[in-house]
């Protein structure tokens, strides 16, 4: 396919490979090669979409992830809102549309895959121009791990847009060779559609690479840690700013010279170049050869530079010097340019002629894409000279190199690209020289002439003077900040939001710098830039999640007996990790309906739990009781083995922080649980003390969690279950009284049973071995079948614990709660000489008399449950805000037992308050509550031995 | 992401650890001899450099132990001078 905009031959298109796509409805043609705006361009089409704010109609502007314009989004083959048309490569069955604004998520699930690899390497190069590659293969010669990431799809960078000859020949022959002599070289990893879009602390960077549609891995984040990084990241040239400057049609010089020699794509008939410095000549030139009549090349500078002259008289192209554009007409596409002599002072410009013209190039300079080194925390200057910011101070580790750099000539790109590599790779310890680099005739660059506004326009132009296409931001948004007093990069920029759109200003960063430092009169250095942050480019996020998702997105941890709880279907309810059975619906039941029948089977018959998520700690050595003195609030030391104590630890400042059982097993042995979500926690908490305050304690601590499955059997008929399972145990009340444990088998199989309950009723934890806990499970379920033995889960444990007035930490505490505040002052050892926590339990604001404390409430016996959550005041009408707050609702549930709904809350004074009535705020309504003791059933213990 | 050198396992990603705040605040010998301001002090106060700090990090996702290192809170930059040596003492 050639047509009036394809070249007939040249580019790096495959020509033999010709794509089908779709476009707002549109079917065209490109090639393989093609991205889809240069096969837009291809095919006439410059107009992609209009504008955020204003609607106004926009073209391509670029070639590369720079494009402020050429969104859009990808219907097929996967949706994809919001990428850049110059960034998406074509292939075959590729439907897109415009994307005026915010883009559309899939609603169906992603069906590609992504992945996340690891990597570590000597030296990182990022970039594969003539830079890059020069030190790349300068590093790899030497035998160190090199990685070369580049975001395009094939390597080469500058040199793919222009036809420059390296050591006499085309530069391509010189990619191939060094592309093919990395390719071949073991130590080396070469990455191209791979964007480096992070660098974090100490060398940590991370990349995404698009490996196309057809690959097993959709995209793939690589986490690569390198011990030297290069930076060669090239530049992007910068637009100019004049009045109608967002026609489509107005294109970026370099890029439109890029569509030539890469695409052999016309991206005009009849062009006028805009420029302040030398690079646009080449594109005039570039594109005179190739079939494109320059009506002008339009330059600010007084003298344009003798070498371009000539270049552009042989070709018959007009130079315009000392005048700028100061107008464009035309309505979807750019029709004509105004030139007018450079105003100077306040005098309005001139109109001095009308071009026509289909295309209009710009070139204000090129800024380095020094993102990544200010992202490592690089600082960047402002360099008069080239009228950019350029790196100034390197983070350790970290060369930036070529174009990035601020070095715009190739032959100087490929010599200090080639110096970089090798004293990377010196750096990390290989004997490195620079790779010999090919000759390139390329001359000098003279600077541009600083240009950020056009003198003398009129205040109404400002409308029209676009400083962010992406964010429709004008030269009157700046103003307008600048007027209201503004003077900050950083502020102007969350007032306009220039720069925070999906290019992240990579054409209007410095040049709001520039039009600021213009409107405030002061120098473009003073204003400096906004921070370079992640990503440089945008990521999916699927990308960033790779295999994170669904059921690998975390660990997912069950007991011995999951299988069990899967098959009767129960709903599990998530506590940290840990799947935990939820409740056992039977056929036809509610949630609500579920748990009033286990609670009633273990107040009256027998009932059986998985609690194996309760964390475990085996504490062992010869001061493991002076230990657990010191991080309990009350005395383990005093335990005999063989018996329990329960237990609460605090924080320093005296707040609870988790509780559990103290059993001890030796002398020397204790085994402690801790709450199934806090488990960790305490275990690193302990490690704390142990290694850093302690250390002279002989202790050692190991998570033994997983070691035992335990079984709750709660019930008065539990002891009669039990009996049918084991012979070698007494479970008479007084053999194996309440808070004591003991060794033996239960279904033939070693056990250790203890008396713990957490309902108030009978109840024996049986703890086996991980392994056989489904098979002990098993035997107890089956020996209690004809007492309608009932498995419950967490929602019954939980009703009972209340009723019982138990609390849960995390639940009824909040770190703001002490052992006191709970009403556990009977935890608390008054015969210690410290324990951590004791201190704070003097403090001033811990004797508070009006500190919150857990009590009971009881709504009317026949209102539904009151909500957690909800707050309590003291009046049954509400005053005028601010309302005061006496507390808030920690556990709400109903009763089986009781046969009402029942709360634990925290009340300020609450025990004081024991009898009156307060009111919940639930909805519009205020609920009355009165306030009881938190022990709703069985106050005097009698239940616990059966 | 930092490389956080543990002194057991070496140079490892800082996701593994845990931050334990400022080191070398040492819990006071007779808690209960101080006065509510002291105790309050040992509590609740900590420094919050711009530079060098002193600080605790725990490899929980690995040994588990508990070292200090120092940090400089502008650049990231960890100097491995007395790790060891906090953890063996
Ligand atoms: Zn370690």
């Amino acid at each position: 396919m050639t047509g009036e905009y394809r070249l007939a031959e040249g580019g790096r298109i495959n020509r033999d490979r010709p794509v089908r796509f779709r476009f707002d409805g549109h079917e065209y043609e490109g090639f393989d090669g093609d991205t889809l705006a240069s096969a837009l361009l291809a095919n006439g089409v410059h107009q992609v979409g209009t504008s955020i704010r204003y609607g106004r109609p926009r073209g391509i502007a670029s070639a590369g992830p720079e494009e402020p314009n050429a969104l859009v989004q990808i219907e097929e083959p996967f949706p994809e809102p919001m990428l850049t048309a110059t960034t998406v490569a074509l292939h075959d069955g590729l439907v897109a549309s415009s994307l005026p604004g915010q883009g559309r998520l899939a609603t169906d699930p992603d069906p590609a895959r992504y992945d996340a690899i690891n990597a570590h390497c000597d030296v990182l190069v990022v970039g594969a121009g003539p830079a890059g590659l020069a030190a790349a293969l300068s590093a790899a010669r030497s035998g160190a791990r090199v990685i070369i990431a580049d975001s395009d799809t094939e390597f080469g960078g500058s040199l793919l847009g222009s036809d420059e000859e390296l050591d006499h020949a085309p530069a391509g022959r010189w990619i191939d060779r060094v592309t093919a002599e990395l390719r071949a070289t073991p130590e080396v990893t070469v990455l191209p559609r791979t964007t480096v879009f992070g660098c974090y602390d100490d060398n940590y960077l991370v990349a995404v690479e698009h490996r196309g549609e057809d690959t097993f891995t959709r995209q793939r984040t690589w986490h690569v840690r390198a011990r030297e990084v290069v930076l060669a990241t090239g530049s992007h040239e910068r637009p100019l700013v004049f009045p109608g400057n967002d026609r489509p049609g107005t294109m970026l010089a370099g890029s439109a010279r890029t569509y030539v020699h890469r695409y052999g794509v016309l991206p005009g008939h009849r062009a006028v170049a805009f420029t302040t410095n030398d690079s646009a000549y080449a594109a005039a030139v570039d594109l005179h050869d190739a079939g494109v009549e320059i009506a002008a090349v339009v330059d600010v500078r007084p003298v344009a530079t003798t070498l371009w002259t000539a270049r552009c008289v042989e070709r018959g192209i007009q130079i315009l010097t000392n005048c700028a554009v100061t107008g464009t007409s035309g309505t979807d596409r750019v029709s004509g340019a105004q030139i007018s002599p450079v105003p100077s002072g306040d005098s309005a410009p001139t109109v001095a002629s009308e071009l026509d013209c289909d295309l209009l190039l710009v070139s204000g300079g090129w800024n380095p894409a020094v993102h990544l080194h200010s992202q490592a925390r690089g600082t960047v200057r402002y360099s008069e000279e080239i009228c950019a910011l350029v790196p100034d101070r390197a983070t350790r580790g970290v060369r930036t190199v070529g174009a990035a750099a601020g070095t715009f000539t190739t032959g100087e790109c490929l010599r200090t690209g080639s110096e970089a590599g090798s004293a990377a790779a010196r750096a990390t310890g290989f004997d490195a020289d620079p790779a010999e680099v090919p000759s390139s005739p390329s001359g000098p660059v003279t600077p541009p002439q600083p240009t950020w506004l056009l003198p003398g326009l009129s205040a109404d132009s400002d409308h029209d003077q676009f400083v962010d296409l992406a964010r429709d931001a004008t030269v009157a948004d700046v103003r307008k900040a600048v007027g209201a007093g503004m003077s900050s990069v950083e502020h102007i920029k969350r007032f306009t939001t220039i720069g925070t759109a999906h290019d992240q200003g990579k054409t209007s960063g410095l040049l709001s710098s520039g039009v600021i430092a213009e409107l405030l009169g002061v120098e473009v250095a003073q204003v400096g830039a906004t921070t370079f942050r992640p990503p440089y480019a945008p990521v999916a996020f699927a990308a960033l999640a790779g295999r994170d998702r669904g059921d690998l997105y975390d660990p997912i941890r069950v007991t011995a007996m999951h299988d069990w709880h899967l098959a009767q279907q129960c709903p599990f309810e998530n506590v940290g990790q840990w799947k935990r059975p939820w409740y056992y619906p039977r056929p036809g039941e509610d949630m609500d309906s579920a748990v009033l029948r286990e609670c009633h089977a273990v107040r009256t018959g027998v009932g059986m739990q998985d609690v194996s998520t309760l964390g475990k700690i085996d504490v062992q050595g010869p001061d493991a009781a002076e230990f657990l003195d010191l991080v309990y609030t009350n005395k383990m030391s005093t335990l005999k083995v063989g018996r329990i104590r329960y237990g609460l630890m605090c924080h320093a400042d005296g707040m609870v922080f988790d509780d559990g059982t103290v059993m001890r097993t030796d002398e020397h042995r204790y085994l402690i649980s801790t709450t199934s979500g806090g488990a960790a926690g305490v275990l690193e908490w302990l490690e704390d003390w142990l290694q850093t305050e302690w250390p002279h304690l002989r202790v050692h601590l190991t998570s033994v969690t997983e070691h035992w499955a335990t079984i709750a059997l709660a019930g008065p008929r539990s002891r009669d279950v039990l009996a049918r399972v084991t012979s070698d145990i007494d479970l008479a009340a007084d053999a194996f009284p309440f808070m004591s444990w003991t060794d033996g088998t239960v279904a033939g199989r070693a056990a250790r049973v203890c008396r713990i309950s957490f309902s108030g009723e009978l109840a024996f934890e049986i703890n086996v071995p991980w392994w056989h806990g489904r098979e002990v499970w098993d035997a107890l379920y089956e020996a209690g079948s004809d007492l309608d033995i009932t498995p419950y889960g967490t929602e019954t444990m939980h009703v009972l614990r209340a009723e019982k007035g138990f609390p849960i930490v995390g639940q009824d505490t909040d770190g703001t709660v002490t052992p006191h505040d709970l009403g556990m002052s009977w935890a608390v050892s008054k015969k210690k000489d410290d324990f951590l926590g004791m201190r704070s339990f003097s403090r001033a604001d811990t004797v508070r008399s009006d500190r919150k404390h857990l009590v009971g409430l009881l709504p009317p016996a026949d209102s539904a449950v009151v909500p957690e959550g909800t707050q309590l005041v003291e009046l049954s009408e509400l005053p005028e805000p601010p309302v005061p707050m006496l507390g808030h609702i920690t556990s709400s549930y109903r009763s089986a037992a009781l046969d009402r709904p029942f709360a634990l809350a925290l009340v300020k004074s609450g025990r004081d308050r024991i009898g009156q009535t307060v009111y919940g705020h639930v909805g519009d309504r205020l609920v009355p509550v009165e306030i009881t003791e938190p022990v709703f059933y069985d106050k005097e213990g009698n239940r616990r031995d059966g | 992401m930092m490389l956080i050198p543990c002194p057991w396992c070496g140079p490892r990603n800082e996701t593994e650890f845990h931050y334990g705040g400022q080191a070398d605040v040492p819990y006071p010998a007779e808690p209960q001899e101080l006065s509510d301001v002291e105790w309050a002090r040992f509590l609740f106060y900590r420094a919050n450099p711009k530079g060098l700090f002193s600080e605790r990090w725990n490899h929980q996702a690995g040994c588990r132990r508990w070292f200090t290192v120092r940090r400089d809170t502008t650049t990231n930059e960890i100097f491995q001078d007395d790790s060891h040596e906090a953890v063996t003492r």
